[in-house]
């Protein structure tokens, strides 16, 4: 992205994936929200990003006027060949009602609060590994060898792929999330190795179905039919894209706070029955994922000349921070009792992870703050953020304190 | 009073049944159930109302009975 132009003015010419923008968006939405409230670019080909939480609001919910077909901003449009309307690339998230529905319903019991409970003795197994592999003498990076870890490996224990296959599984994931905003045709040939290894797992499960995953999409039916592959495929590629960075980023945001503010981790350390609301502050705080959104027709919308296709950067982290809905949104309150946070989005498209989501994050923090109870920043500069709709630091090097 | 879910509004966002799992249960979706007939005592009603005051969707209503 080195060969764009600079932003001027990100009212009339913003870029999420402009450098500003990925260090520290927060300045940035504040001003927006002030000035616009809609702010406006041409790049990606025109599109539109609503800085409150009200306008996020609307458009999360208004199905009607939006279409969810494709939902990562990028120079290209979606076609009738590569996304199918109304059932898209990766159902539900690319989905529209009424098939939507149909979809999410299928996979929503496999992520309810009751199965996604069942995992926490596992997970918490998984960080306890982690950690005991992690030679803590002095720097710890908690997002690669930590943060980064833990959603690919309770995704792939989900699906029922094998723990011997860790490796490949965790390249496929890397082509999955860093290729998803690619040409089409780039897209296709970086996706081939993955959807073999893919294809080769469901056939195994076709002929031998377990309690798992994969062996429920297989099983899963629509109007009496089971499922095309390709929905199956689509639908491990989207608990993939949406499971694992998004995941990451939280975990990671949350130590990056942790290790700033002494405060509030020596208060987690002593009140462990405070973390489930801290968790929801992380969230509202920290809330790693942007969603996007097409409009369908041109029309006037929230004041604005919205035309057919374009974009809607659909800010939930700048929702988040809204002091129309947050008293003191700009300040981190480990113990907000009263957090209407919209992290996992808001409407029909719900993160449908989000228990899972929260018990990841919450086990993460748990373990390593009982394993590290005091620990701090090793250098600020040496802090990367991710770029693009999924946020949080990928380098997070922490000095470990006795 | 009673508290009521709005099937309509939920989403299974899961913060009521996670602030009041005496009040609140989830379903095989895991949208938000009320248990019982959502009657209210004196000792639940705050939960209740912290419950609502934390829906992202609007979805919780407190009714004061006649």
């Amino acid at each position: 992205m080195t060969d764009k132009p600079p932003v001027l003015d990100f009212a009339t010419d913003f870029d999420h994936t402009d450098p500003e923008w990925v260090n520290d968006p927060y300045p940035i939405w504040d001003d927006l929200r002030e000035r616009c409230p809609v702010a406006h670019t041409d790049r990606f080909g025109g599109a539109w990003f609503p800085a409150t939480h009200a306008g996020v609001s609307a458009i999360a919910k208004d199905t009607e006027n939006f279409t969810s077909r494709d939902v990562i901003v990028h120079e290209g449009r979606p076609t009738e060949v590569d996304l199918p309307a109304p059932i898209g690339l990766a159902p539900p998230i690319t989905s529209d009602p009424p098939f939507h529905q149909i979809a999410r319903k299928l996979i929503l019991p496999a992520f309810s609060p009751g199965v996604v409970n069942a995992l926490e003795p596992q997970i918490r197994a998984l960080c306890n590994s982690l950690l005991d592999d992690i030679i803590a003498e002095g720097v710890v990076n908690a997002s690669m060898n930590y943060a980064r870890l833990i959603p690919p490996s309770v995704i792939r224990e989900m699906l029922g792929f094998p723990e011997e296959d860790m490796d490949i599984f965790i390249r496929c994931v890397h082509v999955i999330t860093e290729s998803i905003d690619r040409p089409e045709e780039e897209r296709i040939e970086l996706f081939a190795p993955v959807e073999e290894y893919f294809r080769t797992k469901i056939e195994e499960h076709m002929e031998n179905p377990r309690d798992d995953l994969t062996s429920f999409l297989l099983n899963a039916e629509i109007n009496g039919e089971k499922l095309a592959v390709e929905h199956v495929f689509g639908t491990m590629v989207l608990i993939l894209v949406a499971g694992i960075d998004t995941t990451w980023g939280a975990i990671g945001a949350s130590l990056w706070h942790l290790a700033q503010h002494p405060d509030d981790l020596a208060r987690l350390v002593d009140e462990p029955d405070l973390m489930p609301v801290a968790i929801e502050e992380f969230l509202r705080f920290y809330a790693p994922v942007t969603m996007a959104r097409l409009v369908k027709a041109d029309m006037e919308y929230l004041g604005c000349p919205m035309k057919e296709y374009d974009w809607i950067l659909l800010g939930f982290p700048a929702a988040n921070r809204d002091p129309v809905v947050f008293k003191d949104a700009d300040k981190f309150i480990i113990d907000r009792a009263e957090n209407r946070h919209v992290a996992f989005g808001l409407g029909i498209h719900r993160c449908i992870g989000s228990n899972l989501a929260r018990l990841e994050l919450r086990v993460a923090i748990e373990e390593f703050i009982k394993r590290y109870p005091k620990f701090e920043l090793e250098n600020q500069n040496d802090v990367t953020w991710a770029q693009g709709q999924i946020r949080g630091p990928r380098n997070l090097p922490l000095r470990i304190l006795s | 009073m009673k508290v009521v879910i709005d099937a309509d509004l939920c989403q299974g966002q899961g913060r009521c049944f996670s602030i009041a799992p005496g009040i609140f249960n989830f379903d095989e979706l895991g949208d938000g159930v009320v248990i019982g007939d959502g009657t209210l005592s004196p000792e639940t009603i705050d939960l209740a109302r912290l419950a609502q005051a934390n829906c992202p969707e609007h979805a919780i209503f407190i009714e004061e009975s006649s």
